[in-house]
């Protein structure tokens, strides 16, 4: 059965229409992550369900049952903040405790529960210390510990790591994942940072205006998206996008790219395409999909180019080059060693097997 | 080395400037406790007396056996009760605008415009309308008076300093378990108490010292100390052992909210001057 179960949400801030009809369903047990730029609405969506905004129109149901008019508390709900909401005049054990308290738990239950929380996210030592007395990472685990220790059907958080250092937020990301595989709730996460929502999502939900773009596994996302948008959203570096022509030959289908190659397309895809008219299409590329072509043996539906590198940025094991391809500039992901410096000429292998294909007067993936 | 001693003269500068200013400020303070034990003779003495030949109580012992010192009471009972009413719905006025946005944007400005009323123009018809309800010369009457005019000045300070509180705290607790009013207990007071108690001084102090309205709607029943103190002006002499003894009376409980209070104030006030 789904935890939550989302119909027809309408949210107005004024004038601003914040969340425009959404309707989401997130089975028990699933990490569920809502990602998109700031503004989307992801936070408001998020806000919503917890009952910290009223939805405008549409029904709210977790568990079954419909919580639109439920105070935040009545919902089942726990949450961790992005600004970690600890209250500084308590201890951290009196923070994690917090909640417990007000349902009134036993003393001897919530003693247990702090302890075991504290224990799992190793700040055990840090029970008696003062919010002040805490670095980010630490603040950040007593959020989340607050929030454990609760026991609800829906645990939700707000950009909880957008605060931490680019490190820490690798190890909490990594924490919050192992902490969904040993409780195994239902969780909903809200970030505006893709890698986030690649690294930690069952399910990945791309928010933009309000409207949820595409849903589906990270994969689903990344190798098969709806629309130009959220191709250009998950992945880093982004996708690559040339403009072209789409045209017909007698022995295929080829995207012809003005003042550039012609790019033929393997027989699969062609097959797919039958019946559209020949014109403009917008060509998506993935920095993994370009190579070099002495690294890729000679396959159907790899097309050849030799193009100048004009930037390398070396990563380690891999570059990230730019060239070329016709008016774009396109961004190649290759060995470290395949290329050298700028203004060298490589033949690069462009897996066209992989290739999206965009029509520009919907921005639309052409399937 | 000439640095250095630069620096020295210029706190040794700093510092005698503000011993000058302090005493300067302290010694009327000094000069009105020392009239209230002198003997009338020694209070007209010249040269002046620096210090009286003895400690002597005999002008506060007149005050407490004429009843003039109940005034400090009912000014104590009227103060401090007004202190509480404004504070309590003052506070949850203030929590009102600054979390639910009531009345808009401008609400909160016009409330603090109601301070800028000068009492002068309003407190004839006022007594005109105490006179009508029967509360001239009753606690009632200027408990509520007092309530209502600094209720403005309550509800301006505490929305500033809730405002200042991260609504993630509140919603924390909201989502946590607790009702809006537990929340109000839990997180909004606790998080503005510096705050709480500058205002609650302020507001005290504002009602002690009051003397217009106390003047015009009291009589005999819930005179206050300030109006008291004007009585012992008289046409043909001035009291000057009652004044003093009165205005020492009328100072120490002030003194000591202060005293106790001091680090709030000072909190209080700086927390106002950076929201500016």
């Amino acid at each position: 059965m789904a935890d939550l179960r989302i119909t027809g949400l309408h949210k107005y801030y004024g004038s601003v229409h914040a969340v425009r009809g959404v309707d989401l369903e997130i089975p028990a047990g699933e990490f569920a992550v809502l990602v998109g730029q700031s503004g989307c609405g992801k936070s408001t969506l998020l806000r919503t369900i917890a009952g910290l905004e009223d939805a405008d129109a549409g029904t709210i149901q977790i568990a079954g049952a419909v919580v639109n008019d439920e105070a935040p508390r009545n919902r089942d709900i726990a949450m961790v903040f992005q600004n970690y909401a600890l209250y500084p005049y308590m201890t951290v054990y009196d923070n994690i405790a917090f909640g417990l308290r007000a349902r009134k738990t036993p003393a001897a239950e919530i003693d247990a529960k702090v302890k075991q929380a504290a224990r799992t996210l190793a700040i055990a030592h840090l029970l008696e210390r003062f919010p002040r007395q805490l670095s980010g990472g630490q603040l950040q685990r007593v959020a989340i510990g607050r929030a454990i220790v609760r026991n609800a059907r829906l645990y939700l958080f707000d950009e909880p790591l957008s605060n931490l250092d680019a490190q820490l937020r690798d190890e909490m990301r990594g924490e919050i994942k192992r902490l969904h595989q040993e409780l195994g709730r239902t969780m909903i996460y809200v970030t505006h940072d893709q890698i986030e929502a690649m690294t930690m999502a069952d399910r990945i939900v791309l928010l933009r205006d309000g409207r949820i773009e595409q849903q589906g596994t990270p994969l689903d996302l990344y190798e098969k998206p709806a629309t130009r948008y959220v191709a250009g959203f998950l992945g880093s570096p982004a996708m690559n996008f040339v403009d072209a022509e789409l045209a017909f030959a007698d022995d295929g289908a080829q995207v012809r790219v003005p003042d550039g190659p012609v790019l033929g397309l393997p027989a699969a895809r062609v097959q797919r395409l039958v019946g559209r008219p020949a014109g403009p299409v917008v060509l998506g590329l993935r920095p993994e999909h370009v190579g070099h072509a002495s690294a890729d043996a000679s396959r159907p539906g790899v097309a050849r180019h030799v193009a100048a590198i004009e930037l390398v940025q070396p990563t380690g094991a891999r570059s990230y080059a730019t060239f070329r391809l016709g008016a774009a500039a396109v961004v190649a992901e290759l060995h470290a060693h395949d290329v050298s410096q700028p203004g060298e000429r490589v033949e690069l292998a462009i897996d066209m097997n992989r290739a999206v294909l965009i029509d520009p007067s919907t921005d639309r993936v052409i399937p | 080395m000439k640095i250095r001693a630069r620096r020295r003269l210029a706190l040794v500068l700093r510092t005698g400037a503000a011993v000058a200013l302090t005493l300067a400020f302290l010694f009327p303070i000094y000069w009105l406790f020392m009239i209230s034990f002198k003997t009338p003779d020694e209070i007209f003495a010249y040269p002046p007396k620096w210090w009286p030949g003895q400690i002597n109580f005999a002008n506060y012992a007149v005050l407490f056996k004429d009843g003039d010192a109940t005034t400090v009471w009912n000014s104590l009972v009227i103060a401090g009760v007004s202190t509480l009413v404004s504070m309590f719905l003052g506070s949850l006025a203030a929590y009102s605008l600054a979390r639910f946005r009531t009345g808009g944007e401008h609400l909160a400005n016009w409330i603090i415009s109601q301070r800028m009323v000068p009492p002068i123009a309003i407190v004839f018809p006022i007594f005109l309308l105490y006179v009508w309800l029967g509360w001239v010369d009753t606690y009632v009457g200027l408990i509520l008076l007092y309530s209502a005019f600094n209720l403005p000045y309550v509800i301006w300070m505490m929305r500033g300093f809730i405002l200042d509180i991260p609504p993630a705290l509140e919603e924390a607790a909201l989502v946590d378990g607790y009702t809006r009013w537990q929340v109000l207990w839990k997180v909004v007071f606790p998080m503005c108490r510096a705050g709480l108690f500058a205002t609650a001084i302020f507001t005290f102090v504002f009602a002690w010292n009051e003397f217009l309205f106390a003047l015009v709607l009291t009589r005999t029943e819930v005179a206050t100390y300030t109006v008291q103190v004007t009585h012992y002006f008289g046409g043909q002499s001035n009291f000057w052992a009652k004044i003093s003894a009165m205005s020492v009376l009328g100072t120490l409980p002030v003194f000591v909210v202060v005293a106790f209070m001091q680090r709030y104030l000072v909190r209080g006030i700086s927390l106002g001057a950076v929201k500016g």
